[in-house]
């Protein structure tokens, strides 16, 4: 077992990245998360890996598009503005079969915005923000370790599914420090086994015979794409059977039940310890997955909870599967802050306990 | 106390991201859970640096805070943003070598330090910082003074190890 390090967000998520086994990462700048093309610039070439600065975050999409059909394991990371540039190379990833693992260290939108923490990219992490049918897991982490642990497995996972992971992190887990055990390094896959584990992807003919592979998102004939379309559908549907992540915290006997992810879950729970020092309990449900979303999960809220509040930074993006969740069993009510201003548990417990007063009057 | 909560303010180089790493760092080595978050924004040369320190028992649940235990201001912007969120019954350590005026507040306790100069007469203008930090810990216990040692060791003597004895002493500068 490793020992326990006290590090930054960014450098800790950069460090899970090349233990999981990634080896490309491609990026542009753009803050809150410069400090990982630093740590990359510096570290993954140490691993026979390759840095490199795109012109632009389309540019870096499609540099990872590039070396992961050649089976090479990619890894990007930008925040919220970039990472809608990068929409289209999703889109043609997940088409075309191909594993990356991408995070999100997102901030506050539309727009350019600002550089301080945001959700609003649910919906485009969620629902695609580029063309067509396609999905792709998304797994927002609340603590570094939770990041580290995710980003870590999300590396294999994209290989499992071939198809694009997104980690959706925030500007406080990017920016703060905490301790994290780091993960073992992940044994090196060497080039000639790439051919075995991905017949896939273009290596090249070499010496031997192999069938001439092709890497592609279109297909002219109807027939074929809608085919393809139902294929993938297929293994989505299998990813949400197998890839749906939560937490959930004292829902037996909660009069309010909360639903947050990511930096705000964790805030939302010293609120809970806020309410109960009024007497008033609360529980978390806690989606780790964000597609697949935890919809199962609602069905534990027990008759005893008069409201369930969706608690986001974001204009209530995370409501609406939450209202797919709980159907019209119970009401739905919205704590949020956005533009980059982070809501205090003090302010969470307050409205919250406001909220109730309101219903049970 | 289960939960320490600290604000570490001052300007741009004064060293207040430095000392609140260290007290995350000592906590660590003491198996306490603990989060550093430092306010980020666009870079301004002589603008104002702070960061929130959580060092906890339990698990720490949330790394932001609204209100302190402890508040170490290195200067007067910080005194006036900062003052108001110590706790009643908690702790301002204020760096007087900085601050044209005094704190207001009779509900908490008020250490005053004159940390710049006694940084001079240590012979380094740039240990004020680690100076407070000793009066930070010797008054709050927040974490123990063997731990901030070996975080000495760890993030200032390993890059630059003529600087270990000044911050030792500096450290252990200030006495109630």
């Amino acid at each position: 077992m490793s020992e326990k390090v006290l590090m930054k967000g960014n450098e800790a998520f950069s460090e899970a990245a090349i233990r999981g086994g990634s080896r490309y990462y491609f990026g542009y700048p753009i803050t809150p998360q410069n400090e990982i093309p630093e740590y990359m610039s510096q570290e993954i070439p140490k691993y026979g890996g390759a840095f490199l600065q795109a012109e632009s975050e389309l540019g870096a999409i499609n540099m990872a598009y590039g070396a992961a059909a050649a089976g090479g394991r990619a890894f990007i990371s930008s925040s919220s503005p970039g990472i809608a540039l990068m929409q289209e190379g999703i889109s043609f990833m997940c088409s075309a079969e191909v594993p990356l693992v991408i995070l999100n260290v997102s901030r506050g939108g539309p727009g350019i915005g600002g550089i301080h923490p945001g959700q609003a990219d649910y919906n485009q992490a969620t629902r695609g923000g580029g063309n067509g049918d396609y999905k792709v897991p998304v797994f927002a982490p609340s603590s570094i370790q939770e990041a580290v642990d995710l980003i870590y497995e999300a590396v294999e996972l994209a290989d499992y599914w071939q198809n694009p992971i997104m980690i959706f992190a925030d500007g406080i887990l990017a920016q703060m420090m905490e301790p994290v055990i780091l993960p073992e390094f992940k044994p090196e896959i060497k080039y000639e086994d790439i051919k075995k584990l991905k017949p896939w992807a273009i290596t090249g003919y070499g010496d031997d015979d192999a069938n001439r592979v092709t890497v592609k998102s279109l297909r002219m004939q109807p027939e074929d794409l809608e085919q393809h379309v139902d294929y993938l559908f297929e293994k989505y549907a299998k990813a949400e059977k197998e890839l749906v992540r939560v937490e959930t915290l004292g829902l037996e006997d909660a009069e309010i039940v909360f639903v947050a992810f990511g930096t705000t879950a964790r805030i939302t729970k010293e609120a809970i310890e806020l309410l109960a020092e009024e007497g008033i309990k609360a529980g978390l449900i806690r989606p780790i997955s964000l597609w697949p979303f935890p919809y199962n999960a609602f069905d534990q809220i027990s008759d005893k909870t008069k409201v369930v509040i969706s608690a986001e930074m974001s204009m209530g993006q995370m409501m609406q599967d939450v209202k797919i969740g709980i159907g019209k069993r119970f009401p739905i009510e919205l704590i949020n802050r956005t533009g980059g201003i982070i809501p205090t548990s003090l302010e969470i417990a307050q409205r919250a306990s406001e909220i109730l007063r309101t219903i049970n009057n | 106390m289960s939960t320490h909560k600290i604000f570490f303010a001052g300007s741009g180089g004064q060293g207040v991201l430095l000392i609140g790493q260290m007290v995350t760092y000592a906590a660590m080595l003491e198996d306490k859970a603990s989060t550093f978050f430092p306010s980020y924004g666009p870079e301004m040369r002589g603008g104002t640096a702070n960061c929130t320190v959580v060092v906890s028992e339990k698990n720490v649940s949330c790394p932001l805070i609204y209100e302190a235990d402890y508040v170490v201001a290195m200067n007067l912007p910080s005194l006036i943003k900062f003052e108001p969120l110590v706790k009643p019954g908690g702790v301002l350590v204020l760096n007087t070598s900085t601050t044209t005026q005094k704190a207001e507040r009779t509900d908490i306790k008020v250490l005053e330090v004159a940390a710049n100069d006694l940084a001079l007469e240590l012979g380094n203008m740039r240990v004020s910082n680690v100076i407070m930090l000793g009066a930070l810990v010797r008054a709050t216990g927040v974490v123990s003074e063997s731990s901030i040692e070996k975080v000495i060791d760890e993030l200032i003597a390993k890059r630059r190890p003529e600087m270990r004895e000044i911050n030792v002493q500096a450290f252990n500068l200030w006495k109630e």
